[in-house]
């Protein structure tokens, strides 16, 4: 009786969350599945199976390749850069200004730098494309070309050069995730005691020992966090390349990514089937992504 | 017409996939979910036939409402909700005419469809446009003979087809059925400032030299000759090379391209318009245009940056809120590019567009084939011309109606070109992945980042690819 109370007592508060999780997220994944194994176009009453067709034309996809190839650039880079700069800032809007009083500081005016950077986070990626519009315009009208042609530089091409445009795009990408992972990293920051900090003054280590001695182990678990975060977010920038880009990958494809792909395939060319079999491309690249950085950076917990 | 992600004359006749039904495992669920109910052949829609009744030839039931969607795109919505459904209503007073307009016509519609509560009356364009083939594969678009037959309003001794610019039958048939109704006209080549040339004494250039010579008077007075979007509206750039290659080797040239008939994109015509414009932009473009969009581009060419840019006539509509007072717009034919080209100078393309389709199997069939009809009458007609400012395929509906002078320099152009009217390319409604390739790759070769050469040879590898692709409708046109 009393377990039963218990557990019906906990199922009372998932059941409302698992209804709504199972039809608005488990339902199109299943669907997603099935589909992707058909050659439906949207509109047919008849729906007819394809087996694995869609994934074996896949492989032959040059498209579907390009957007793996920048899918790749963006997961090596994207992580990488936001990380170092949040944790960067986040140490300095917390920890940076050294021992004062009781315990550790920030750098002065953290409080406002840490609204300030969390600005990005708070504008909707529609108006981050079109304010980067403006930024990237590739004539002097452009903020930055702007500026370069004060100095007499030719207007850069930020977007249609070939070898600039994805570049350009992961910028604003770092710009707009940097805000949330410092708040992410300073909140675990602020759960690292104090002591350690003030111990390991006292014994006259520098900030940036203070920084890799402890900081760094003992943030690992919120790091990892973020890290697997921005590499499902790599896999995404739907709504950005689409405000900033367009949907042609232009220019030569330098900013193919699959989203938009599997939205143009499903809904302008109604290759639904197709377009499915894509998603599930992504779904599994997405998993796999997340299980392996899981797996390769588990050890042991450090206990505070 | 103000976003170019839209379209024209799209009829989207690709991919129909009716193959027989293999029903896997799970084809019952799948049925249940995105796929709709059904399963099985589609249903068929009940016919309706004309009568010679000229009040009333589809014998509309005068009590059931009617459901208009409409693209509230460049021209609005107004001349469907202030002019066209008001007509409806006061020839069946009392009747309820429910008016949707939006820009998301495939999101709000597309599940409507498939679970058979349709529209009456649909106004199939934007970015968001369905795929009118696989509609009609369903059995959903009325057949328009009926309405093409049946009595117009204003001579009921006349054919509603007799009353409409040729192009519309032409353009109305998918599989062989008439099934869409383009409702506007359109006259695409070059836009010019009248004002500015007639300012700096500038003639229209004629042959290819005079254009370049004209190029480079205009670069003294830091004017570009030729621009295009290269963001959102490259396209407009193709549909230029196309129509240039038309001048010169002949409509042949596209209709051999919309038919997927072999090395139709290495043919000489298509080569020597890409190298002629590719030149102009190596010696007379800025790349700068590469990463603007139509609008930016449309505002340069308001403030005399540039001096040609390849549009259509619904250009004047689109910017009327913007035109200086220094500034009107007319239309300047595409010079000639050899010294033999197949159509003299003064050849443009004029086209219909606007789809609007009647559903079958909706609640009012007949009520759709009717509001039609009124749009297709004169006084239709002629409100949507005041409206939207732009002309419809209604012979004779804007006569005596006080144009703007840009739609005015349109129809003397038409005119002047007699005969000699380039005809349009339907592979961007029919072969939809073909013509996005062919947006993408203007530009790649417009940049000088392949030659012509190889921009032909890629065009004519995705074309071949289409060709092969049994899960691509194929449609044919003959002229």
């Amino acid at each position: 009786m009393e377990r039963l109370r218990k557990y019906g007592f906990v199922a009372g508060f998932l059941a409302v969350p698992l209804v709504l999780y199972s039809v608005f997220v488990i339902s199109p994944y299943v669907q997603a599945f099935q589909l992707s194994l058909t050659s439906w176009n949207g509109y047919s009453s008849i729906v007819q199976y394809v087996g694995l067709d869609n994934f074996g034309r896949l492989f032959g996809d040059e498209v579907f390749w390009q957007a793996l190839r920048n899918h790749g650039v963006i997961l090596l880079v994207l992580p990488i850069v936001t990380i170092a700069i949040a944790l960067f800032l986040s140490f300095l809007l917390n920890l940076g200004g050294g021992p004062r009083g009781a315990g550790m500081r920030g750098v002065w005016g953290s409080t406002f730098y840490r609204v300030v950077f969390f600005f990005p986070q708070v504008l909707a990626v529609a108006v981050v494309g079109v304010l980067f519009q403006a930024v990237y315009r590739p004539d002097a009208d452009g903020v930055i070309n702007g500026v370069l042609a004060r100095f007499g530089v030719e207007p850069v091409g930020w977007l249609t050069e070939p070898g600039l445009a994805l570049w350009s795009l992961i910028a604003v990408m770092i710009w707009q995730g940097v805000g949330f992972y410092v708040v992410l990293f300073s909140a675990g920051m602020a759960a690292i005691p104090k002591d350690y900090f003030e111990a390991a003054a006292l014994d006259g280590a520098g900030r940036v020992r203070l920084f890799f001695a402890i900081t760094l182990p003992l943030l690992r678990d919120t790091v990892q966090v973020g890290w697997i975060y921005l590499g499902i977010a790599a896999f995404d920038g739907f709504a950005l390349v689409q405000v900033l880009a367009g949907d042609k990958g232009e220019p030569d494809g330098a900013t193919t990514i699959l989203p938009v792909t599997i939205y143009k395939t499903a809904f302008a060319y109604n290759k639904v089937g197709y377009a499915c079999a894509m998603g599930v491309a992504l779904f599994f690249l997405t998993v796999t992504f997340a299980v392996l950085t899981l797996r390769t950076t588990r050890r042991e917990r450090v206990e505070l | 017409m103000t976003y170019p992600g839209e379209i024209t004359r799209r009829q989207l006749l690709r991919r129909i996939g009716m193959t027989a039904f293999v029903a896997g495992p799970g084809a019952g669920l799948l049925s249940a979910c995105a796929t709709g109910g059904g399963g099985g052949e589609p249903s068929a829609a009940p016919t309706i036939s004309a009568s010679a009744d000229a009040k009333n030839p589809f014998g509309v039931d005068p009590k059931k409402p009617l459901e208009v969607v409409i693209f509230s795109g460049g021209y609005g919505d107004a001349y469907a909700k202030d002019l066209h459904e008001e007509l409806y209503k006061k020839e069946f007073p009392g009747v309820t005419v429910k008016h949707n307009a939006t820009q998301a016509i495939g999101t709000q519609l597309r599940p409507r469809f498939i679970s058979g509560d349709v529209p009456d009356v649909l106004n199939n364009s934007g970015p968001e446009s369905m795929d009118l083939a696989a509609l009609a594969a369903e059995g959903h678009l009325a057949d328009l003979s009926v309405l093409f037959d049946a009595p117009s309003i204003d001579d009921p001794a006349k054919k509603v087809r007799d009353t409409v610019t040729p192009a519309v039958l032409d353009n109305a048939k998918i599989d062989g059925k008439d099934l869409v109704l383009n409702y506007t006209v359109s006259h695409r080549a070059l836009w010019y400032n009248a004002k500015l040339f007639a300012a700096r004494g500038w003639q229209l250039p004629k042959t290819w030299a005079e254009f370049t010579a004209l190029g480079d008077t205009a670069k003294q007075e830091d004017i570009l000759l030729f621009a295009y979007p290269g963001q959102k509206g490259p396209y407009y750039q193709l549909w230029n090379v196309l129509y240039t290659a038309a001048k010169i080797g002949g409509n042949q040239v596209l209709i051999d391209i919309d038919n997927l008939v072999d090395n139709a994109w290495n043919a000489e015509p298509m080569k020597q318009a890409v190298t002629a414009w590719v030149d102009v932009q190596a010696k007379y473009g800025d790349k700068a245009y590469f990463g603007l969009d139509h609008t930016q581009t449309q505002i340069k060419q308001l403030q005399n940056k540039l001096l040609f840019y390849p549009v259509g006539s619904w250009i004047e509509n689109e910017m009327a809120k913007e035109i200086p007072d220094d500034f009107e717009y007319a239309i300047a034919p595409i010079p000639d590019v050899t010294a033999a080209d197949a159509m003299p100078y003064g050849a443009i393309q004029v086209g219909v567009g606007e789809n609007f389709v009647v559903a079958a199997k909706g609640k009012n069939p007949q009520g759709g084939l009717e509001y039609l009809r009124i749009m297709l009458s004169k006084e239709g007609a002629r409100g949507f011309t005041e409206k939207t400012e732009n002309l419809t395929v209604v012979n004779g509906a804007a006569e005596g109606l006080d144009l703007p002078a840009g739609l005015r320099s349109a129809a003397r152009a038409q005119d002047a070109a007699g005969e000699n009217i380039i005809t349009d390319a339907r592979f961007e409604g029919w072969y939809k992945e073909l013509f996005d390739y062919g947006t993408q790759q203007i530009n790649v070769v417009m940049a000088g980042r392949i030659t012509p050469e190889d921009f032909c040879a890629k065009m004519q590898k995705k074309a071949d690819a289409v060709k092969k692709d049994d899960a691509v409708a194929k449609q044919t046109r003959s002229q």
